[in-house]
């Protein structure tokens, strides 16, 4: 189908992106990749009144070391987290995530503002955020503020953005000797989203978990965040028998939902699976 | 700025210069089908699944259903007519045609511009980073085998042509 009608505003710099924000309120929908807004157009699920175009708002872009961070602008393509050596060596997690995001088309326009200021629950990308204790930064006209990945998704499509606001970039801290990352999906199609997937990072010290951040996403509604996983996981030493028990703890973790993808009963089979797996490669790291 | 309904853009369209007014609700390949008589860019889904409206932007394989005709403004556009005029990609037609890796041809100028991708800096790839690579482009007829041969030979010929130093 086609889009239905709107009137269309090209931002050049932030300022002027909020300011159009706020004197169009909830009418007004931020254009950035155009990967899963114009669908929503073209299928006429939304009507907004104006699109605002951050495409040349240079402010946004970029993926830059600062400190022990990494910046990451909110309008870097998926396909430039792909290629980064930045992101390859500062950030593993992201760069094995991000070749499962859709298709290269696809990868080309997509964004990681856009991806995160959706929130579908079965990105890969916002369970990454949440894995990596990612810090999110949200600017409006009155000024910005940060916010962690993990209050950043409450719910399904959901997220701790005002409408005033734009996601302006991440910060996400830099790799360190200690830490490892494990990454697997299930997927009907190489690109599809995930139906359930697990994106994990670890710290390691004398072949002991110091800590353990795994995330399932796809199944949930949101991201969640393995906590009787991470309990099981606390200051054992990486085995076989550990991943066993990584593997049995998470069942109190999953609340999965029954839909067209899958029962609930086979999506819990299947993240446990995931999980193994995603274990292993932090062992074997 | 103002927010508008109707635009007046200028971009270049397979090395041609154009100027022209549109609405900003028109996507991309709408302009180049209805407005340019460009139709060998094939509309599918209009939801970005099926890959038969890929098209190149400023050289980059973009869904030409998702974006605005107003986003081009500025940029450089090549469809399949442009490639094929070009001869960038005559060595992947032929095989194409020799392998008969198509049938009606609905999905094959899509399949054509994202194989080209890479074709441009070839490298080994096993039959699965080719199927990976074309994942978001459907083929309702072929069931892919012969696309995949088709693109898997031309790589191995460019490579051993050496088109991989250039
Ligand atoms: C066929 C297909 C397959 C896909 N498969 C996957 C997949 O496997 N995994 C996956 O994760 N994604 C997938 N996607 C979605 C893709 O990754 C999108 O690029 C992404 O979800 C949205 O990013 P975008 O930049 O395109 O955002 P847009 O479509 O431009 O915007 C999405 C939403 O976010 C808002 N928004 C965008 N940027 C900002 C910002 N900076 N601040 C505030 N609000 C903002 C918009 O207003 C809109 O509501 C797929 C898409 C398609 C069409
Ligand atoms: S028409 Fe654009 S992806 Fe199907
Ligand atoms: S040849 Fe008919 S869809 Fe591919």
């Amino acid at each position: 189908m086609k889009a239905p009608n709107f009137a269309y505003l090209r931002a050049t710099d932030l300022p002027g992106a909020l300011a159009a924000l706020d004197s169009y309120g909830t009418g007004a929908r931020i254009l950035a990749g155009g990967q899963s807004l114009m669908p929503a157009l073209n299928f006429r699920l939304d009507v907004p009144e104006v699109l605002i175009d951050i495409n040349g708002v240079a402010a946004l872009t970029g993926i830059e070391i600062q400190g022990d961070v990494i910046r990451i602008g909110a309008l870097t393509r998926h396909a430039e987290l792909e290629a980064s050596a930045v992101i390859a060596a500062e950030a593993p997690l992201l760069a094995a995530a991000v070749r499962h995001v859709a298709h290269p088309a696809i990868r080309n326009r997509g964004t990681i503002g856009g991806s995160l200021s959706l929130a579908d629950p079965a990105a890969e990308l916002p369970a990454c955020m949440v894995a990596l204790e990612a810090e999110l930064v949200l600017a409006s006209s009155a000024g910005s503020r940060t916010i962690g990945a993990a209050a950043f998704f409450r719910g399904l499509f959901e997220t701790d953005r005002r409408p005033n606001e734009i996601l302006v970039e991440v910060r996400v801290k830099r790799q360190t000797p200690n830490r490892r990352h494990g990454f697997a999906e299930l997927s009907r199609r190489h690109g599809d989203f995930a139906v359930v997937g697990i994106a994990c990072q670890a710290d390691v010290a004398d072949a002991k978990v110091a800590a353990l951040r795994l995330v399932v996403f796809g199944s949930e509604s949101f991201p969640r965040v393995a906590s009787h996983a991470a309990a099981a996981a606390q200051g054992r030493v990486l085995s076989r028998a550990l991943r066993d028990d990584i593997v049995a703890a998470l069942l109190e973790d999953l609340d999965p939902s029954d839909n067209l993808q899958g029962g609930a009963a086979t999506k819990r089979q299947w993240a446990q699976i995931l999980a193994g797996r995603v274990v292993a490669q932090i062992t074997a790291a | 700025m103002d927010a508008v309904t109707r635009a007046t853009i200028t971009l270049s369209v397979n090395g041609e210069p154009i100027a022209a007014t549109v609405p900003v609700r028109q996507h991309l390949v709408d302009f180049l089908r209805e407005d340019l008589g460009l139709t060998g860019s094939h509309l599918g889904c209009e939801h970005g699944v099926c890959g038969a409206c890929t098209v190149r932007v400023d050289g980059i394989a973009v869904r030409g259903c998702l974006m605005l005709t107003v986003q081009a403004d500025g940029r450089r556009i090549e469809t399949i007519e442009g490639l094929s005029e070009s001869g960038a990609i005559a060595d992947l037609q032929a095989e194409f045609v020799a392998r008969n890796a198509l049938q009606c041809g609905f999905c094959t100028s899509g399949m054509l511009i994202t194989a080209a991708a890479l074709l441009e800096r070839p490298r080994a790839m096993s039959r699965g980073e080719i199927r990976e690579h074309l994942s978001g482009n459907y083929c309702r007829c072929t069931g892919y085998q012969a696309i995949v041969d088709a693109v898997a030979s031309v790589l191995a010929g460019r490579i051993a042509a050496g088109a991989g130093d250039r």
